[in-house]
């Protein structure tokens, strides 16, 4: 018979993989359990309530040596020493963020199961453990401001006097995010929130919280349902609102993260510096390096102007006995999705792409990363406006062309202007360079403009083709007759053109007005 | 030549780097056209670059021609050529209505296009000695010049007549239209490569006559709907003609303004093509539109029509307007009660505001100059994308004069000839008010549903009659 071993993690972790409930379920599934000795202590599950679950209260060594071992936290080098050939390891391993970790597993004839790298689908949510933690983190992040802040959260009318309700910010509204809003609009602050997904906006409204639109001409729509980076004039316009906020909230929440990344910075020193005394900043991004300038992993610091600055990256850890009960749960739902028989026999299936993503390690071969798998809900962005401006990649989205098929096009073309500049005579090559130059600085040069002003500048490039003149004065000279005649035409309607376009444009402009003239 | 500068400061070094500065100011001129704010002073820098180069080249062929009689000719013709050019342009400029601005343009395009082509022949009559392969080069650069010149000719020419309404906007549909260009294509390559072994003036004309056929061909088989692409793609035609005789003369100023203002020119006709959600191939290549059949007969229901005085009514009582014009409303010059009306309503606390789409009107901001015009503060003023959310929460729509930029077909009927592209959601507003001259088509010859929906109510007539009319009843 299959066995499961739930081992302790000790040290900083409160969370134990496995809590009576679950490991009742676990059994039922045709699992033989056993528990390490005090491994749920700290999640006040304690051994003789597993052993009444049905487990059977082993030493560390045993534990370690089951078939099947769950976990929480990644193993280090001497535990995963500890399992034996053959054993299944199922915990949260970042597969993505530690690729030693992923070569160390693949070292060992083992498998490995990274149950944080559930893809993002509706079928896989009840196995979604960073959801599960998020969920408790956020909560938990509005917990450890109230406990630092100094006032109340809602707004009251005393015979003491009047209590302004604490103003909340809320940086990011995933899962973290959300459960942040939630925590804080029930305790009776006011709370906004930003977000670089504007369809989370109904989301945030729904829970109590105010959207903060960050006004840029892009929408973000992510393919993979996680926040991806953002553009810089996105960047920009959110700092701006970061700074307004920081000067008007008491307490700001971030929870910025970006997948395979280092967490984006959206409070600056200067904006930590201008929040009021007293003022409390929860960065739950600070393992990631934090979304605020002088947050400290794991500490509590508090900044000159006496603003605290809590970076805990163990926040579901503090609510021991219900991350455990979730993460147990999330961990029981993927073992049913692996023991579809409940014959207590774990059996991967490939074809399953929730099976194939969580794989890091199969019997010893490395099966990261997995393929990606497309889930976002919202829907594909239409056509943009003319002024969000395109580029070559959405060039060759219009055309249909593969990745490799846009390399290959521009190898071509590229090998083609080698070719003819290679073989061409003296003037030809430097010609050729001006052109390519020139028409790089057309593409980008315009590439912003207001749509307004199609008409304008249309005008203005059809007078600056007038230029065309030029080629006309060097002929005009000629001795041949015919010819200074030809000349001269060209002249006269390559000046209507000059003459014509500027003035056209120059009356144009002067139509466009802001605000109120004397009447409309 | 005895009166040149002596020393490293030659006529041509100077008039070299008069072109350099002149280039530069041609490059602010379009970056600064990209904004409201610098868009006067680009013009100033477009200007001025024009006049250092003008002098500059002028200089430069005086001092190379000498005292000839032939100079002193082509002096003459120059001042003579430039004033008559130079007047008539101004006189366009100055007399022509915004409503006439896209044929204007058009014209304009295909003088670049006849000037282009002119300078090429002159090329061929004055083959400068030059060694071999760079005379075969010499040879290619004049085919390719009057090649491109003559497409923008006849292209911009046809383009001019079908926004003037002296030929049929619809598309031309010669069977195998396709081919026809295609094998345009290739026949020029023929020639060219004939023409750089064997210069000869004959096939100088065969190509000619070839490019003129390609260019009246290729425009005229774009429907009407697509002109405000078109212009834009000549517009960019017209640089690389430009950029082909800067080639030809060994014209380094040339090369780099035709080169810009083909490229912007291309790039600004690829935005607008994204607007529209086409293919911008299909569009130049006048692909547009063949394949969908009006199915014409489908039952849409009853329309309904309402009057200028209920409209009045209507209005007043709104909290907040929409207005979402279209060509229409430049083709009966409604603007000015247009913005009249917008101005009124705002005075009796309506929340006045104009959605226009990308493609309004017949050319690329058309709506905006025509707004601008009559003094319509631009920050009211608002895009598609930008407007499209609030029109779920609008009391009434004006639509004047617009018919495919609101067609809830795009949206919602998957085998409409316009469907995926994106159109004002005005049928979301509580009211529509369509103002139309009759229950016609619109340029893309496309039913419009819109008109018999429960919540839209027709405004038969002239646009501008029509709102001098409410304008009246308030």
């Amino acid at each position: 018979m299959t066995r499961i071993g739930i081992v302790g993690e000790f040290g900083r972790e409160t969370r134990v993989a496995a809590t009576p409930v679950t490991v009742r379920q676990l059994a039922e599934l045709g699992y033989n359990i056993v528990v390490e000795k005090g491994a749920g202590e700290l999640s006040s599950f304690l051994d003789n309530a597993y052993a009444a679950a049905g487990a059977t209260i082993v030493g560390a060594d045993e534990a370690w040596g089951s078939d099947i071992v769950l976990r929480i936290n990644p193993p280090t080098e001497e535990e995963i020493g500890r399992l034996t050939d053959g054993a299944t390891l199922i915990g949260m391993l970042s597969p993505a963020l530690r690729p030693e970790l992923v070569e160390a597993l693949a070292a060992r004839p083992i498998t490995a199961l990274a149950l944080d790298a559930v893809p993002r689908i509706s079928r896989a949510q009840a196995m979604d453990v960073l959801s599960s933690m998020a969920n408790i983190a956020g909560y938990r992040a509005v917990i450890e401001a109230t406990h630092e802040f100094g006032r109340f959260f809602t707004g009251q009318i005393t015979a003491a006097g009047k209590v302004p309700p604490a103003k909340v910010l809320v940086a990011g509204a995933g899962v973290a995010g959300l459960a942040a809003i939630g925590a804080a609009s029930s305790l009776g602050a006011i709370v906004r929130a930003t977000d670089p997904r504007p369809e989370v906006a109904d989301q945030v409204k729904s829970i109590g919280g105010v959207y903060l639109k960050v006004e840029v001409e892009e929408v973000m729509t992510s393919a993979d349902g996680y926040a991806k980076a953002t553009s810089e004039a996105y960047n920009r316009r959110a700092a701006e609102i970061y700074s307004e906020q920081a000067r008007d909230v008491d307490i700001i929440i971030t929870t910025a993260l970006i997948p395979g990344r280092p967490a984006p910075k959206l409070l600056t020193a200067e904006d930590v510096a201008e929040m009021r005394p007293g003022s409390v900043i929860v960065d739950m991004a600070a393992g990631q390096g934090g979304n605020v300038e002088g947050s400290v992993a794991g500490e509590r610091v508090v900044t000159d102007n006496g603003v605290v600055i809590l970076g805990y990256t163990d926040l579901p850890a503090r609510l021991p006995a219900q991350a455990s009960q979730l993460y147990g749960t999330n961990l029981l739902n993927l073992l049913k999705l692996l023991t579809k028989e409940k014959d207590g026999q774990l059996r991967i299936d490939f074809e399953d792409v929730v099976q194939r993503s969580v794989t890091v390690v199969r019997n010893g071969e490395k099966t990261w990363p997995p393929p990606p798998v497309q889930v976002s809900a919202a829907p594909p962005a239409q056509a943009q406006a003319p002024h969000a401006g395109g580029s070559a990649a959405d060039t060759a989205k219009k055309t249909g062309l593969s990745p490799a098929g846009k390399a290959g096009l521009i190898a071509a073309g590229m090998a083609m202007l080698f070719g003819i500049n290679a073989v061409a005579p003296a003037p030809l090559p430097q010609h050729f360079t001006v052109l390519l130059l020139s028409i790089v600085i057309g593409f980008y040069v315009i590439g912003k403009v207001h749509h307004a002003l199609h008409t304008p500048l249309m005008s203005v490039t059809n007078a600056i083709s007038g230029i065309i003149v030029v080629g006309a004065l060097l002929q005009i000279t000629s001795g041949n007759t015919f010819m200074q005649i030809m000349a001269a035409v060209a002249v006269l309607l390559a000046s209507i053109n000059i003459f014509g376009g500027f003035a056209v444009t120059r009356r144009m402009l002067a139509m466009f007005s802001r605000g109120n003239r004397a009447d409309g | 030549m005895s009166d040149t500068v002596s020393g490293p400061l030659t006529a041509e070094s100077i008039a070299g780097a008069a072109y350099i500065i002149a280039a530069l100011l041609f490059i602010l001129s379009l970056a600064g056209l990209s904004r409201h704010e610098k868009a006067r002073t680009g013009v100033i820098y477009g200007i001025s670059g024009m006049a250092i180069a003008f002098t500059a080249t002028i200089w430069l062929t005086l001092q190379g021609a000498g005292a000839t009689g032939a100079a002193l000719t082509g002096l003459v013709l120059l001042v003579i050529a430039v004033l008559v050019g130079g007047a008539i342009g101004l006189w366009r400029a100055r007399v022509v209505e915004m409503t006439g601005m896209p044929e204007l343009i058009a014209l304009l395009h295909s003088f670049v296009g006849l000037t282009a082509v002119l300078v090429g022949w002159n090329g061929h009559l004055q083959a400068p000695a030059l060694a071999e392969d760079l005379m075969a080069v010499h040879h290619a650069e004049v085919f390719i010049g009057v090649f491109i010149g003559a497409v923008t000719l006849t292209g911009s020419i046809v383009a001019f007549l079908k926004l003037s309404a002296r030929m049929k906007s619809s598309p031309l549909m010669l069977p195998g239209k396709n081919a026809v260009n295609l094998g345009a294509l290739a026949a020029f390559a023929a020639l060219t490569a004939w023409y750089v072994n064997d210069s000869q003036l004959w096939l100088l004309v065969v190509v000619t006559l070839l490019a003129l056929g390609l260019g009246w061909h290729l425009v005229a088989s774009i429907g009407g709907g697509d002109m405000p692409v078109v212009v834009s793609m000549l517009n960019s035609y017209s640089g690389w003609a430009a950029a082909a005789a800067g080639f030809l003369l060994n014209n380094d100023l040339l090369i780099i303004t035709g080169a810009l203002v083909g490229s912007s020119g291309a790039y600004l006709s690829y935005i607008m093509c994204k607007a529209m959600n086409r293919s911008f191939i299909s569009v130049i290549a006048g692909g547009f539109g063949i394949a969908a059949p009006a199915e014409g007969d489908a039952d849409y229901g009853e329309h309904r029509e309402i009057t200028a005085q209920a409209t009045a009514e209507l209005l007043s009582n709104a909290s907040s307007v929409v207005i979402t014009p279209g060509y229409g409303m430049a083709v009966a010059q409604a603007q000015y009660p247009v913005a009249e009306l917008a101005h009124k309503l705002k005075e009796r606390g309506v929340e006045v505001r104009f959605g226009i789409h990308p493609v309004a009107g017949r050319l690329p901001g058309h709506m905006n100059v025509l707004l601008a015009e009559a003094k319509v503060p631009y920050d009211i003023v608002l895009e598609m994308d930008e407007i499209n959310e609030d029109l779920g929460g609008t009391s009434v729509v004006l639509v004047i004069g617009a018919n495919d930029t609101v067609n809830p077909a795009a949206a919602e009927d998957p085998g409409s000839p316009i469907a995926g592209m994106p159109v004002l959601r005005v049928w979301e507003a509580e009211n529509v008010i369509v103002f139309k001259r009759s229950m016609a088509a619109g340029y893309a010859g496309v039913q419009n549903p819109l008109f018999f929906r429960e919540n839209s109510q027709m405004l038969f007539g002239d646009a501008k009659q029509q709102v001098e009319d409410i304008l009246r009843a308030f």
